[in-house]
């Protein structure tokens, strides 16, 4: 089994998230980044795979520099290679673009493989659109928000969570799946991981190595605002005697929220 | 001058972290309450390497600099003291001593064992030598080509767990040219008939890590269980507590730290008079003191690593940076509990614990009075 995994440095969700005035862009500046906790799960469930069946597991990001250290974090779980696609562009909001470079990093770059593993989103951007635009664009089944992921053969299955039921799809391999929370527990790198991962180098591919040039690959989305959700309003109060509040409630239900 | 952690280390800070707070900390209290040393969290800690830190590779170690070790002990810290006590043990005063002062034999013996799921003792203080480390009355004769010991040791760290090897033991061998007492440390193993070491219960801090009293009755040791040379014990003892201080250190710089972070959290929460209590100046202001003394602690502890990573003398640094992070715990629980008021005084509330667990600091690998004696003996330096 070759596995491809694809990551993304984003901030930890713990971070306050601040937006620069008047600008489209969040401050970068004093947040901690982390491998996005979905794509976590992806890595996980690869070297799973690998332990299980063998093969090789290589994580590929596209990032500035940055994004060498959540690689080496991948390296230190156990991944055996990683690659940066190096791509200077800001933050761009547009998932087809980054599709695209994928797409082309799949053509040109990637020799065989069997199974492209992604997290369903990464926090930040929460876009959910990558994997199943990577999908489409190399015409290969996909399996996306999967909490269960099984290997037979040359097919896969994975079980996904729908309204009220989980659902069972299988398809042919290569394929692309998305991770889902809850598809494993991932486990912790171990000093000998970062020792092994430290001694690892990481290639950088740029843009136009893949063959993209600049114009082909300008973002087609312009984020023209950004604003921090409104300060949660205090709740309002009722008083009175408890028939009285009842009422209230009810009226408040039926004639202001409408839910009932 | 640069600040930057490297790589591996933010990696290995996040992976602790997270390992703490996901196996450690759902089982912090319970441990505590029945002081229950945690023989399940202590192999997961060895899987991950926290015993093999500074260790090179040829012994089964990580060959990782000072800094690194101090990171671990340091975010163990964060979430529990007792934990960290056992690695910072494990690895300053258990497997340290005899990579650097073994023989081959003796490495090749221990050391692959330390690093992957065994402990061992450092038996210096007893009940008659504390502070003063001279004071030693543990006697080691010679009989037949043997040395037989006898004494007794105390408050010794990891001496008395079931997965425990065995204790280096500092004894009297002799007296030197000087007139002054020769103190020699002997690599003493668990079941060496004559050799008994007991749990110390009902202990007020570290509840889950394990403390031991030791006796020896006529146990019988050999040449080859010496470590190092014949009259090198108060020497080998002395530089393993600089080490250590840097670990006793970075559990004043964690401990710190989790019990600020709680208190930061508690006070947004918190409301009286119609707000958070945090939104108080007289609240506000503790919380920054904290933040700035835990700062200051850091760098000081960062520093002496350096120091020490670079092969420069640290030894002054180390004390201050035990002497200072151990009092900036002081002051902080002190302040965390005042912040959580009446709640801060029950355990279910973390702070209760920070602030119990503090106090070792204060005494342990050196009192703070012994730190400011060595520090001052250093300023002519
Ligand atoms: C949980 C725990 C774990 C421990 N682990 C270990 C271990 O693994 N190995 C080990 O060998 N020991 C260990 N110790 C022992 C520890 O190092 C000693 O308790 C410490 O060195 C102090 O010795 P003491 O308790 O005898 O106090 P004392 O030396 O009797 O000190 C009593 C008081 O007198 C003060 N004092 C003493 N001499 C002077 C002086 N010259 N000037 C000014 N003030 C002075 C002290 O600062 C202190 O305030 C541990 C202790 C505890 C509680």
């Amino acid at each position: 089994m070759n596995i491809f995994v694809f990551v993304k440095r984003v901030p930890d969700t713990e971070s306050k998230i601040k937006i620069a005035h008047n600008e489209a862009r969040i401050i970068e500046e004093g947040l901690n980044f982390v491998l996005n906790p979905y794509d976590e799960y992806a890595v996980e469930e690869a070297l799973q795979i690998r332990e299980a069946k063998g093969g090789t597991v290589t994580v590929v990001s596209v990032g500035s520099d940055a994004a060498t250290t959540i690689l080496k974090k991948c390296l230190a779980m156990g991944a055996d290679e990683a690659v940066l696609i190096k791509d200077d562009n800001p933050e761009s909001y547009d998932g087809l673009r980054t599709a695209r470079i994928i797409v082309q990093f799949l053509k040109n770059k990637a020799g065989d493989y069997d199974l492209l593993l992604f997290g369903k989103q990464s926090v930040g951007a929460d876009n959910a659109q990558i994997p199943a635009m990577v999908a489409e664009l190399m015409d290969l089944p996909q399996g996306n928000v999967v909490t269960s992921l099984e290997i037979e053969g040359s097919k896969g299955s994975v079980l996904r969570e729908i309204e009220g039921a989980s659902e069972k799809i299988s398809f042919p391999l290569p394929a692309v799946v998305s991770a889902q929370k809850g598809l494993n527990e991932p486990r912790y790198e171990t000093l000998k991981g970062i020792m092994a991962a430290k001694k690892k180098e990481i290639p950088v591919i740029s843009l136009e190595e893949l063959g993209l040039d600049k114009e082909a690959i300008k973002p087609q989305i312009s984020v023209l605002k950004m604003e921090s959700p409104p300060e949660r309003q205090a709740g309002r109060k009722i008083e009175g005697e408890p028939q009285d509040l009842a009422k209230q409630l009810v009226q408040f239900l039926h004639e202001e929220a409408k839910v009932i | 001058m640069d600040f930057n952690l490297s790589e591996e280390q933010i990696i290995l800070q996040q992976s602790v972290r997270n390992f703490a707070e996901k196996e450690i900390l759902p089982k912090r209290e319970e441990l505590d309450e029945k002081e229950e040393f945690s023989y399940e969290i202590t192999q997961k800690m060895f899987d991950l390497g926290f015993f093999a830190i500074v260790i090179p590779e040829e012994y089964g170690g990580m060959g990782m600099d000072y800094l690194s070790y101090i990171l671990v002990v340091e975010e163990l810290a964060r979430v529990d003291a007792c934990q960290a006590a056992t690695v910072a043990a494990g690895n300053s005063l258990g497997s340290a001593p005899v990579y650097y002062y073994g023989n081959e034999k003796q490495r090749k013996e221990f050391l692959p064992e330390l690093v992957s799921g065994k402990l061992f003792g450092f038996g210096l203080t007893e009940p008659n030598a504390g502070s003063d480390a001279g004071g030693t009355q543990t006697t080691a004769v010679q009989k037949d080509g043997k040395w037989i010991l006898n004494g007794s040791k105390i408050f010794i760290t990891n001496a008395s767990t079931e997965i425990t090897l065995g204790s280096i033991i500092q004894a009297v061998t002799g007296e030197r040219e000087d007139g002054k007492k020769e103190y020699t440390c002997f690599l003493v193993r668990q079941n060496t008939p004559g050799y008994k070491a007991v749990p110390m219960h009902k202990k007020m801090t570290w509840r889950s890590s394990n403390t031991s009293e030791i006796y020896l009755e006529d146990v019988e040791v050999t040449d080859d269980d010496m470590l190092g040379k014949r009259g090198e014990g108060f020497h080998q003892m002395l530089e393993s507590l600089d080490n250590g201080r840097l670990a006793i250190a970075a559990m004043g710089v964690g401990g710190a730290q989790g019990a600020f972070e709680a208190a930061l959290k508690y006070s947004q929460e918190r409301k009286q008079f119609g707000r958070p209590i945090g939104k108080f100046q007289v609240i506000a202001f503790k919380l920054a003191d904290m933040a700035t003394e835990i700062e200051a602690a850091r760098n000081l502890l960062y520093k002496a690593c350096w120091l020490k990573d670079n092969g420069k003398s640290f030894g002054k640094e180390a004390a201050m940076a035990k002497l200072y992070s151990s009092e900036v715990m002081k002051r902080v629980t002190h302040e965390a509990v005042q912040i959580y008021g009446g709640y801060g005084l029950m355990e279910e509330y973390p702070v209760a614990k920070f602030y119990r667990d503090q106090r070792l600091l204060e005494i342990g690998e050196g009192t703070s009075e012994i730190q400011r004696l060595v520090i001052a003996r250093k300023l002519g330096d």
